[in-house]
């Protein structure tokens, strides 16, 4: 326990790393996803076809795989690009960059789903109605489908999230310092591993269950004017 | 045009992995046999605790609910790192004879944690499963003089094995891609060779394409069994008008 204390702002410089990191990869999942959820939606073969081989490869492949692969094989093709093109010189990618960029666009694949699904679930007629008014398609979006939308795509986004956060934690594995690599370097100067590995246990615990009751709260919220059986 | 001119054209040393293709097949065995063991374990465990939630037991039900929701809510890569790393730093657990065949071995402490992990999953699915048993085949089989245990083995479990395909393919997929952790603990699972490969060979894509190759291609063969399991199983919940409900890569993940 005094070593928590003596280690305590490791730890908490991890785990507010950890929740930049989930922060700032579920941006870009969420732009991902509605990019996503947009283009399977569109009646453009094309976009369809995409979006398809983008969530059927994402899904398809762990995500550490494409995590080290985008930060070991990104560092290498970026610097290739820039010696091939005169360009740009030698660049280093951050280990913060890659591991965001990637884990996004990983659960923009899942996001996708969930947004795609959640707009289907909005009877078509209120979307035809929005049509004989004379609403434009970026009304339609605004006043209809977004309002019902979230509301659909709660729970889905609640699984997501929770999910995301957790894999943030491979991210040590290329060494960004975040709450796992921390709690491994700190128990392994000390040679308490399991305290240490106990601790950051408890503190993702902690993360999870704040952002579940977090969630209950909006579910609560944005579902008011639902009756439910 | 030859196969070497074909090959010219791919940015990657082809000839490389193919001389290691042997070490990633092994690779491919102890990514199969872990995560594989880990749900059949994992799976059994979780019948009796998914039936004991189910059946809110006033003693089990909480603790089981503490057990799943404290191992759904840590990732994997920690409760692995805690079970591995972690356990040596107790003498009374380095003296005991758990320690030399087990504890001290990487692929059982990744064996355990992954069964840990999949059955706080599975039980949790399979509670949904079973509570959302359609009340009228509950009653009819105590109409029919059922007891509590035959109603729960010949009626109910059935209906809710069933009912959970869809949902435990998720499971299983999310397995195999959880499975990678075993790299991180020096195992030589697919990544394990993957990343061996580029460190030996200081390469940057090889390997770990390679690997993810593989693990499409497994999950891609997953997906399959499953679609054919669902034909054969879920036929009488298929709408006559729609082809059979098909699970997707993955639809999202349900943990």
């Amino acid at each position: 326990m005094d070593l928590l204390l003596e280690y305590h702002s490791q730890l908490l410089a991890g785990t507010w790393m950890t929740v930049k990191l989930a922060l700032v990869s579920l941006a870009i999942a969420l732009v991902f996803g509605l990019l996503g959820a947009w283009a399977k939606l569109s009646k453009n073969r094309l976009a369809q076809r995409l979006a398809g081989i983008y969530t059927t490869l994402v899904r398809g492949v762990p995500d550490l795989v494409l995590i080290l692969l985008v930060f070991f094989g990104g560092q290498v093709m970026i610097n290739e690009l820039g010696y091939a093109t005169g360009l740009w010189g030698y660049v280093d990618i951050s280990k913060f960059a890659a591991g965001a960029a990637t884990i996004g666009v990983i659960f923009g694949a899942y996001f996708t789903e969930t947004f795609r699904g959640a707009i289907m679930a909005i009877p078509p007629g209120q979307i035809e109605a929005g049509v004989s008014c004379g609403m434009r398609k970026s009304l339609i979006f605004r006043h209809i489908i977004w309002p019902q939308m979230v509301r659909y795509a709660l729970p889905g986004f609640t699984n997501n999230w929770l999910v995301q956060l957790k894999t943030t934690a491979l991210v040590s594995v290329i060494g960004l310092q975040d709450l796992v690599y921390n709690a491994f370097t700190a128990g392994r100067s000390t040679g308490q591993l399991f305290t240490f590995m106990a601790a950051a246990f408890v503190i993702y615990l902690m993360l999870t269950g704040l952002s579940d009751l977090a969630f209950r709260a909006l579910d609560r919220r944005y579902s008011r004017g639902v009756v439910r059986a | 045009m030859s196969v070497e001119q074909l090959l010219a054209y791919i940015p990657l040393d082809v000839a490389l992995i193919a001389a290691n293709f042997d070490r990633f097949l092994w690779g491919v065995w102890m990514t199969l046999n872990l995560t594989f063991l880990a749900l059949l374990i994992g799976g059994i465990i979780a019948i009796p605790m998914a039936i004991a939630r189910a059946s809110n037991h006033r003693l089990w039900n909480p603790v089981i609910w503490g057990y799943t929701y404290v191992f759904r809510g840590t990732p994997l890569l920690v409760q692995t790192y805690l079970i591995y790393y972690g356990l040596g730093q107790f003498t009374v657990v380095r003296d005991s004879w758990l320690w030399d065949p087990i504890l001290s071995s990487a692929w059982w402490c990744a064996l355990i944690a992954f069964t840990l992990n999949t059955a706080a999953y599975t039980t949790e699915l399979l509670r949904g499963a079973i509570i959302d048993t359609p009340k009228g085949e509950v009653e009819a089989a105590i109409a029919t003089g059922h007891s509590y245990r035959s109603r729960m083995r010949r009626i109910i479990l059935p209906s809710a094995f069933r009912r959970a395909i869809p949902a435990y393919s998720n499971e299983v997929i999310f397995m195999l891609h959880g499975s990678v952790v075993a790299s991180t603990i020096t195992l030589q699972d697919i990544l394990g060779v993957g990343r061996w490969l580029n460190g030996r060979y200081y390469l940057a894509y090889e390997g770990f394409i390679t690997a993810a190759l593989l693990y499409f291609i497994i999950v891609f063969a997953i997906t399959r069994v499953f679609r054919w399991i669902e034909r054969r199983y879920l036929r009488h919940l298929t709408r006559r008008s729609e082809p059979t409900p098909s699970v997707e890569l993955a639809p999202s993940p349900i943990r």
